[in-house]
């Protein structure tokens, strides 16, 4: 457990050391502030227009602002994870510090946690910049907070499964660019899935459609809490580790 | 503390260490010496539990590499060739961050790293960040590293590897300083090196361990006969080397003499004596008695250099030999 902190402390802080950790949250808050700028003004004129026609009936923040916004994030997430686990162990690799961790009184499995939930960390940070924008929506109006923490929840899920694929991706290659790009294409993968039951309704479509982290996402993102998305989501988490683990294992065979 | 029992290390295609067997006690500083590529590092690397050994049997301080190899882990040091840094960390920093790893307690935490700096002289450069540092620096912050848990084992893959000569000495200096507390091994294919700092050596070559001695008695093994070298002049001005030559080969307990080099009337010889006898004194006088000057009279020591020669080249003659019949 305080192996898991170390490796932990020294993760976050080489994330911020370099510039990666800045770079991501700004980007992140450049596109999600137009995201959240683009769908509040959409929901004012909407509701402008529907009073003006007589439709008394107040509109839904929840769903009309929040739900698409946490569906945009969840694709954003996409292209952030890669550049957030790249380094992880293709820098360790690279640099030779690996062997400092891997003949240190370590288990591996702590060296993966440690590195992965401080990934998952620095994900949630940035994600957390999105309650910034979503806090002035409770000064304005008055949205329902539940659905809203369960849509954090799937994000962070979601987030965490891809974390840990982009992890084990990382210890396959000592270049970092490889492995970026490779967790890029692995997250790129899990998204388009989903898209061939538009075009196709055989079982190897529904199979694929089901291993979409995208498809597990939109209940999260209407407020539901389904136990089956979480286990999918979980399960994933544990397959990616469990990847990862057995490919240290093999470095030390191999190296 | 070290025992190896029959370590052979295969990559996918190659043997990188083949059946090697040896002890080292407690408290030894041992050389480790190969040309590139004998398969030290990977000998090493089996020793640190970094790599896995095919077969064979590898204990460090009575624990065996695989099957308890946090215990081995918990009392090793250990220093590879590229000293494992990270660049965006303080020096201090990062001496922090490997004392916790090294599961260093916290009680003992800031003590422990003060020693780590202080032995190692990086005290002036705690605060700068570890990717500013000079290679000499970054060598003796490897170094910090790899004694900051008070390992009873430290293993150096070539310390002095890339250093210039001061710190080059500097570095070994560190290093005997460092023994009797320590078991220490450091590997290395600079010679003079082990003669300087190793009490034992262990010389391996293409994965296969050549020979396994204290530092004296390898060189005494193999130097078999004294050899001394002469240098006469004449003293009016001629020489005649065949002459002297003649005169030394008569000296008793001589078996060869050697013309090394003549020039005007001045003539140097390497002369070897059979072994045990000491034949400084008979040469000098019968140089003196044959009329010449002597102006040279030291013997010659075979330094590891020719040990390590001659028993690489014997091995590869044996093993031509062996392909031949």
């Amino acid at each position: 457990m305080r192996n898991i902190w170390t490796i932990f402390r020294k993760e976050i802080k080489s994330y911020f050391a370099s510039p990666i950790a800045y770079l991501l949250m700004t980007v992140f808050a450049l596109i999600f502030g137009y995201f959240f700028y683009v769908a509040t003004a959409i929901f004012v004129t909407r509701s402008f227009e529907s009073q003006m026609m007589g439709r008394g009936f107040p509109m839904d923040v929840n769903e009309w602002v929040i739900r698409p916004l946490l569906m945009n994030v969840s694709v954003i997430g996409l292209f952030l994870i890669p550049m957030i686990t790249m380094r992880l162990f293709a820098e360790e690799k690279r640099s030779g510090t690996i062997e400092l961790l891997m003949t240190s009184p370590v288990r591996d499995l702590e060296i993966i946690l440690g590195k992965w939930l401080a990934a998952l960390v620095l994900y949630g940070g940035i994600l957390a910049i999105s309650g910034l924008n979503l806090a002035f929506l409770f000064l304005y109006g008055d949205p329902d907070w539940k659905p809203i923490l369960v849509g954090y929840l799937g994000l962070l899920l979601q987030g965490g499964c891809l974390l840990a694929i982009g992890t084990f991706i990382s210890t396959l290659t000592r270049n970092q660019i490889i492995a970026g790009g490779a967790t890029f294409a692995a997250c790129l993968m899990l998204w388009i899935f989903d898209w061939v039951t538009a075009y196709e309704s055989a079982t190897w479509a529904r199979v694929m459609s089901y291993l979409s982290v995208v498809t597990h996402f939109e209940p999260f993102a209407k407020g539901v809490l389904d136990s089956k998305d979480v286990i999918f989501y979980l399960s994933v988490i544990f397959l990616g580790l469990f990847l990862t683990a057995r490919s240290m294992e093999a470095l030390r065979w191999r190296a | 503390m070290i025992r190896v029992e029959r370590l052979t290390k295969k990559y996918a295609r190659t043997v990188a260490v083949d059946d090697i067997s040896f002890q080292v006690d407690k408290g030894r500083i041992v050389g480790f010496l190969g040309p590139n590529g004998a398969g030290k590092t990977t000998t090493m690397r089996v020793l640190t539990c970094f790599l896995p050994p095919t077969s064979g049997s590898v204990q460090v301080a009575g624990f065996d590499v695989m099957k308890q190899p946090l215990e081995v882990k918990r009392r090793i040091g250990y220093l590879p060739e590229a000293p494992p840094l990270y660049p965006e960390m303080e020096v201090i920093e990062y001496l922090e961050f490997v004392a916790r790893l090294k599961g260093v307690p916290k009680s003992e935490r800031k003590q422990r790293i003060e020693q780590a700096v202080e032995r190692c002289a990086i005290g002036d450069v705690r605060t700068k960040l570890v990717s500013k540092l000079s290679r000499g620096y970054r060598q003796r912050v490897g170094l910090a590293q790899a004694i900051m848990h008070n390992p009873d084992v430290l293993i150096l893959d070539e310390p002095t590897a890339g250093l210039d000569p001061k710190q080059i000495i500097e570095t070994r200096q560190l290093i005997k300083g460092l023994a009797g507390e320590h078991t220490i091994i450091l590997s290395t294919h600079i010679l003079p090196e082990v003669e300087q700092t190793c009490e034992e050596v262990i010389i391996i070559n293409k994965g296969k361990l050549v020979a396994t001695d204290s530092v004296e008695n390898l060189t005494r093994r193999l130097r078999g006969a004294e050899a001394v070298a002469v240098e006469v002049e004449g003293r009016n001005g001629t020489l005649d080397p065949s002459a002297v030559r003649r005169r030394l080969e008569q000296v008793a307990g001589v078996s060869r003499v050697i013309e090394k080099s003549s020039r005007d009337n001045r003539c140097s010889f390497e002369v070897e004596s059979l072994h045990g006898r000491s034949v400084r004194g008979e040469l000098a006088r019968a140089v003196v008695e044959g009329g010449w000057n002597l102006t040279e009279l030291r013997p010659v020591a075979y330094s590891l250099e020719d040990v390590f020669l001659q028993l690489t080249a014997s091995e590869e003659a044996a093993v031509a030999a062996g392909g031949a019949r």
